[in-house]
């Protein structure tokens, strides 16, 4: 049974319907595909804090986001899927990798931090993870899977939802040639999140030009890199 | 308020329906993983790179709610325009949006300091006071 399905099951479950071995209901590929897609987003994201090569954290990172886009595109966020792999992925995470590149050439490694400091942090995340994960899983969102409650009332008999048997895809399910989610995105982002979107714009404008002008400052030869440190005064 | 060690099993969340939970317990691991390369990473892009992933897992959190939500009401969440209003998936676009440009401000910071103290080691960082 199908308590819900996260991808729209007509196109993607032909396919595979077509080859005829294995037969999978949508809400079966969509599990698979979370499961498969959040582990390797989980796992990287581990591995990104245990790495200790900052180039091999990058590309860590890279999972991780490239993950995390995936994951929208099984909420049925197709459109923020395509801006995170085009504004997290290819603007942001270049902007990282490009200030590893510049800062690569170290006189002084970084020290890697003590066995009592990874002790400390093990510690810290096991605890908020236990912490988050016994909230998230004694939470009363958890105890109706099918239907999430929207609101913040603790209150059990509240009566379900009707939702079709068949689950309900929610946006692709009822689309027709007028309704398409990006154009309700659009339409929201120039409507009710104007202020939100002009303030957004005018953000971006002044972080151009503070991140320029604090890029330019006072670049020095790179054969003048020296590891002491007092230099500082004509900073200010 | 007792409460049994029973209670406390993780294995209480069955691992097929694929709900709400299992998104949100996946941003719970981003979060973690995020605050612990805070701690940890003495590497300063590395401390931006946790920065990063708190803020994935936010965004996991509220396409995951908006999605939910989406659901719960049958699809029929109406918006101000006779459709529904996907507020989640459009804070989270506000969130990559100011995500960049904060990386953009910080990798200009880092490059300055670099510029300036020929490292990226955020324990010598303590001399930028006044």
């Amino acid at each position: 049974m199908m308590i819900h399905c996260l991808l729209n099951p007509t196109m993607p479950i032909l396919p595979l319907a077509a080859l005829g071995t294995v037969a999978l209901s949508a809400g079966a590929l969509s599990a698979i595909l979370f499961y498969l897609v959040g582990g390797i987003a989980a796992l990287s994201a581990v591995a990104l804090v245990v790495s200790r090569n900052i180039v091999h954290t990058a590309v860590f990172l890279l999972f991780t986001l490239v993950s995390a886009a995936g994951i929208y595109f099984l909420l049925d966020a197709a459109f923020v899927a395509a801006v995170q792999m085009v504004i997290y992925v290819g603007g942001t995470l270049i902007l990282i990798v490009f200030g590893v590149m510049l800062t690569a050439r170290l006189p002084h490694e970084p020290p890697h931090e003590s066995n009592v400091e990874r002790g400390v942090a093990i510690a810290i995340g096991a605890v908020m993870l236990f912490a988050l994960a016994m909230a998230l899983v004694r939470s009363p969102l958890a105890q109706q899977p099918a239907p999430a409650e929207t609101s913040t009332e603790v209150n059990h008999e509240r009566p379900t939802i009707p939702t079709n048997s068949q689950s309900t895809p929610v946006w692709p399910g009822s689309r027709d040639a007028t309704d398409y989610p990006v154009e309700s995105i659009g339409r929201a982002l120039l409507g009710d999140y104007l202020a939100p979107f002009e303030l957004a714009s005018v953000l971006l404008l002044l972080v151009m030009i503070g991140a320029a002008y604090l890029a330019k400052a006072r670049r020095r030869g790179p054969e003048q890199i020296t590891p002491q440190p007092v230099r500082q005064e004509a900073m200010s | 308020v007792t409460m049994s060690l029973a209670n406390f099993s993780p294995l209480a969340l069955s691992l097929y329906p694929v709900g709400l939970t299992h998104f949100l317990l996946l941003g719970a691991v981003l979060l973690v993983c995020g605050v612990l390369a805070i701690l940890t990473k003495r590497n300063a892009i590395g401390i931006l790179m946790g920065v990063e992933l708190i803020l994935n897992a936010a965004n996991i959190n509220l396409v995951a709610f908006d999605h939910f939500a989406n659901v719960a009401a049958g699809g029929a969440a109406i918006g101000q325009f006779g459709r529904h209003a996907p507020d989640g998936q459009i804070i989270a676009l506000f969130v990559i949006v100011l995500a960049a440009a904060e990386a953009a401000v910080a990798l200009a910071i880092f490059l300055n300091f670099y510029n300036n103290f020929a490292s990226i080691d955020v324990e010598r960082a303590d001399e930028l006071r006044g």
